[in-house]
């Protein structure tokens, strides 16, 4: 059993849910990677899902973007970025997500980068511009690698697809909450729920909602019919703003529930 | 003669093409491609379709022999198609008619469009004014500026035009911000993308929709001299003018194809929009293709005194004609382009687009090379009143110098 199955094993065994924060690479300079996964496991994450910037990123958002233009500006390359992973993996005991679009990946050399992924201990992979129908020109070799690749399902999703997606991972399905980009938002759309429950209901792996989660009243709805969430503006957010003490109070949203009851 | 049945069920061009989105597209992208395939079979779709593209657009455009460019280059003689001479001045409207009926057709009312030059963003913005539909325009903020009496006509227009100030505020970035509006409206909207790029099936709806040129140029060349050109040539941003020329030409194998890309200052500067010849294969806009970008897969920005070449990319099925050879792709710097600008301006009476006047120019260099008996059809993709005023203060500016 891999890194990412134990975590949720675990957390379904202390029928706990899933807080992971997503960060970009470089954002702050490469240096401060190490500390910052660090710092969120200690913060409780479940899991930690690190950004790879690229200069195009269509799913984001204005905070994503900027984070990664300001990762771009100093310098950060994936060769980089699994190179620091490499040594978090000595001090960081959580599974390890990459996100990323695929052309980083497809300039790296795909082979080399699912083999160098490996040996940096990285658990899983995101990549939001690959749908099934594209996924055989990597999914062979993150499989060898036994690297989950982390596939996406949204609301304009159909149902006999999601099933489809959902019956081919091993690691979590995400289920992206909004037809939209990363990014906060207040409002969801009321149908949510019932997406959610049916994601829930077709998927034989873990379901975490992502984009768009940013405050403690959002996470604690969502997680009603879901394992869990991926926060991703909102810590990027917090990182630059240096918010650090508000960041261990959002990652702490399930410990505090565990105390009410 | 090889039949030619590009690209498979997949999308892909070769190794090319493809459907590079985020999930939230896949849903839109797989009706359009069953849209299309539908309106494709109905006969009443293509009549609508031929019959805007004769009683508004204008067309068919002649096929005009340029006796005197010919005598210049000393060699080949060159034909000029004529798609400068279409409603709103360039081929782009062949494209936005076709689409903005499909999109009719599958109940959209909204047409969201990314332009560069402008021209893409006019032919838009025209036949959604035709259909009575809602039109929304990303541009960038940097074209925007170089193109603001183009900005003027698609507002005239009725639609809304959107300044994009993200990377290099140019068509790339346009781009990314129109697909980052369609993930979000995607129910009600239709993304009318303008040249042979983009996920599947984009590349294939708007090579078809521009075919027309390359189809009305085999029949024109055909009555006038009972045989086939022995050259096509045609400018390439993304490559939709060069595909709708080369496509009815491909199992044409006498036939020779050349596309001709944007080298700025010079191919071995950072200044140009040369893909095939300097880019990499890579993954952009949702199709696997010939990219600038550096060693760790960063697109890089393009450069070209032609804002409608100004694209780090190039549509997939070009990629795949490269690799494969059937086309052959040659770059022309801003000076070699601006000297073409004046020349058919001066000898023909035809003042070119910028975009166009590279494929003039290629053009000429390849005539000197052939025979006096031999023929070279060179797409006139658009005018060049849009481009008169930048050139004017290049060449003041070059004479203060």
């Amino acid at each position: 059993m891999n890194r990412l199955e134990q975590s949720f094993k675990l957390l379904n065994e202390n029928n706990a849910k899933a807080f992971v924060p997503y960060m970009m690479a470089g954002d702050g300079g490469l240096a401060c990677l190490v500390e910052r996964l660090v710092l969120l496991e200690k913060f409780g994450a479940a899991a930690i899902e690190v950004g790879v910037p690229f200069s195009d990123p269509v799913a984001d958002g204005p905070t994503i973007q900027s984070a990664g233009i300001r990762a771009l500006e100093n310098r950060t390359t994936l060769k980089g970025i699994i190179t620091e992973l490499a040594k978090a993996r000595e001090v960081v005991t959580i599974p390890i997500i990459l996100m990323t679009y695929l052309n980083p990946i497809y300039a790296y050399g795909i082979d080399d980068f699912a083999r160098d992924i490996q040996i940096a201990g990285v658990d899983g992979c995101i990549i939001p511009d690959l749908p099934l129908e594209e996924e055989d020109i990597i999914a062979p070799q993150l499989a060898d690698a036994q690297v989950e690749l982390i596939r996406l399902v949204t609301p304009a999703t159909p149902l006999e697809r999601i099933k489809e997606i959902a019956g081919r991972g091993k690691g979590f399905l995400y289920a992206v909450t909004v037809k939209g980009i990363t990014g906060t938002r207040n409002l969801f759309d009321n149908d949510l729920n019932e997406f959610l429950k049916a994601v829930k209901m077709l998927s034989p792996i873990p379901v975490l909602a992502g984009f768009g989660i940013s405050n403690e009243d959002q996470i604690k709805e969502l997680t009603k019919n879901c394992d869990g969430v991926v926060v991703g503006s909102k810590i990027v957010e917090l990182f630059e703003k240096d918010k650090l003490f508000e960041m261990e109070k959002l990652m702490s949203v399930f410990k505090q529930e565990a105390k009410i009851v | 003669m090889t039949t030619y049945t590009l690209p498979n069920k997949k999308g892909h061009f070769g190794m090319f093409g493809g459907r590079f989105v985020p999930e939230t597209l896949m849903k839109a992208v797989l009706e359009l491609e069953q849209a299309y395939d539908n309106a494709k079979k109905d006969a009443s779709f293509q009549a609508e379709i031929d019959r805007l593209l004769k009683e508004y657009v204008g067309r068919e455009t002649p096929l005009y022999f340029a006796e005197n460019l010919s005598r210049h280059a000393g060699g080949a003689n060159i034909y000029l198609k004529r798609e400068d001479l279409n409603h709103t001045g360039a081929h782009k409207i062949n494209n936005a008619i076709g689409q903005a009926l499909l999109a009719v057709r599958m109940g959209k009312k909204k047409i969201v469009a990314e332009t560069g030059a402008g021209q893409h963003g006019v032919a838009t913005a025209t036949v959604c004014a035709l259909l009575n539909l809602d039109c929304i325009i990303f541009m960038g903020e940097e074209d925007i500026k170089r193109q603001a009496l183009n900005v003027f006509r698609m507002e005239l227009l009725g639609a809304k035009v959107v300044s994009v100030t993200a990377g290099s505020a140019t068509l790339k970035d346009a781009v990314n911000e129109a697909l980052r509006y369609w993930v979000a409206n995607v129910d009600d909207t239709h993304y009318l993308l303008g040249s042979v790029m983009g996920p599947h099936p984009f590349p294939t709806i708007v090579r078809d929709f521009q075919s027309v040129i390359g189809k009305e140029t085999k029949e024109q060349f055909q009555l006038r001299n009972s045989s086939l050109p022995d050259a096509v040539v045609a400018c390439i941003g993304g490559g939709s003018n060069a595909m709708g020329m080369f496509y009815p030409f491909i199992e044409d194998e006498e036939v020779s194809l050349y596309g001709v890309e944007a080298a700025g200052q010079g191919v071995d500067t950072d200044y140009h929009a040369a893909s095939l010849t300097k880019g990499k294969p890579g993954v952009l806009h949702g199709a696997l293709m010939y990219l600038l970008q550096n060693d760790d897969g960063q697109i890089q920005e393009a450069h070209s005194i032609s804002a409608g070449l100004d694209y780090p990319g190039v549509g997939p099925e070009h990629s795949h004609l490269k690799e494969v050879g059937r086309a052959k792709y040659f770059s022309i710097t801003d000076e070699e382009a601006l000297d073409s600008f004046q020349l058919l301006s001066r000898l023909e009476g035809i003042i070119p687009a910028l975009e166009s006047a590279h494929a003039i120019a290629y053009a000429v260099k390849l005539a000197s090379e052939m025979k006096y008996s031999e023929n070279i059809v060179v797409c006139l993709s658009g005018r060049g009143d849009k481009d008169v005023d930048a050139v004017k203060a290049r060449l003041k500016g070059g004479e203060g110098k």
